[in-house]
């Protein structure tokens, strides 16, 4: 049995158990998926700073907070004790195309070459840290949402305005894997 | 909640633009103490698990789902749309109650320009980071100390868009 689960899951395991946040917070307490509103209620907590969307009583939402404590958790226990240490099972296009710009190490879930302490005080690690964790705190915060609130919480409750989130996310995403990173890569 | 809000008289586009947000609307008239958040606890260690087994938090996958190279991704989402719209299709045919009993009650999202500019910034950091928020805190717990500073960029990020969110277009 452990040697099943610490095998890569497949997608439809993952997509339904994935789903079955949406009732299960549902049902347990009224509360609607969403996990970049954690962002959020932790400005509201340590600096609000009088700004009137942070000025609310973010103690009330703190059920986002336990589920993010939990997030943490899990990856924890799923990152030290339920991984088999094979490397990432890339698309040949892919892990040829990240060959091309010296992207080789998949031995872990992050490329070493982007994502270690070295790399955050070089020109690259400040775009791939810090503008793009920021673009992710802005923009999902603008958006109303993130994946969870509005491509998953969002479509599965039929909100159009959702779906126009969710393809800009997606257009985003594309232009900048098509016609901006490639360029990032090899700075 | 609502006394914060009726100190000053709203806007309608400020009205709008909070409806936005999952908070502040359907909020539980129940009083609890703080250990029923546990049983969120609960499901989010699930979730992180789900995360990392399925590598949802790869950096790789989310390459290869804007690249078009490969289902999972949208195998995982696609799966977790279809269930969760399922779901919620019951939970308002059977008239579904809370385990409190309470009648359940799910927002409507109303429209406005900030889905199409955040949404927009949004992907393109997604695309850099391979991460969105939940991914962001179970990279962080995988055991990538490192992503501690992404979190922290992005903290940052949202605290900005509250102070500039009267001047932005919504």
């Amino acid at each position: 049995m452990i040697e099943i689960i610490k095998q890569p899951w497949p997608w439809y395991v993952a997509g339904a158990l994935i789903g079955l946040t949406v009732p299960y917070l549902l049902l347990v307490g009224n509360k609607t998926f969403g996990i970049s509103s954690s962002l959020r209620h932790l400005c509201a907590a340590c600096m609000p700073a009088n700004i009137k969307f942070f000025s609310y009583d973010w103690r009330k939402e703190a059920w986002n907070l336990f589920f993010v404590g939990g997030i943490i958790a899990g990856a924890f226990i799923a990152g030290h004790f339920l991984m088999t240490g094979a490397p990432v099972e890339l698309a040949e296009p892919t892990a040829e195309y990240l060959a091309s710009k010296g992207i080789t190490d998949n031995s872990r879930l992050l490329p070493s070459e982007l994502f270690s302490w070295e790399q955050l005080f070089t020109l690259r690690g400040l775009i791939f840290f810090v503008v793009g964790g920021f673009m992710v705190g802005f923009g999902t915060r603008y958006a109303g949402g993130c994946t969870s609130g509005h491509a998953i919480m969002g479509l599965s409750s039929l909100q159009w305005p959702s779906l126009v989130a969710t393809i800009s996310f997606m257009i985003g995403g594309i232009v900048m894997t098509w016609f901006i990173l490639p360029h990032l890569l090899t700075l | 909640m609502q006394h914060t809000f009726q100190q000053t008289p709203a806007t309608s586009a400020d009205l709008t633009a909070r409806e936005l947000d999952a908070m502040c609307v359907n909020e539980s008239e129940l009083k609890h103490p703080w250990w029923y958040n546990l049983k969120y606890s609960a499901w989010g260690i699930l979730f992180g698990i789900v995360f990392v087994k399925a590598e949802i938090v790869s950096w790789f996958r989310i390459q290869e789902m804007f690249r078009f190279e490969s289902f999972h991704m949208y195998g995982v989402i696609g799966t977790a749309v279809v269930v969760g719209a399922i779901s919620v299709l019951l939970i308002k045919r059977l008239k579904a109650r809370t385990i409190y009993g309470e009648e359940i009650h799910i927002p409507n999202k109303t429209f406005n320009k900030g889905q199409i500019y955040g949404g927009l910034l949004f992907g393109l950091g997604w695309a850099i980071t391979g991460a969105c928020p939940g991914p962001l805190f179970a990279q962080i717990g995988a055991g990538f100390p490192v992503i501690l500073v992404t979190f922290l960029s992005a903290w940052a990020g949202t605290w900005v868009y509250g102070r500039l969110r009267e001047q932005l277009p919504h």
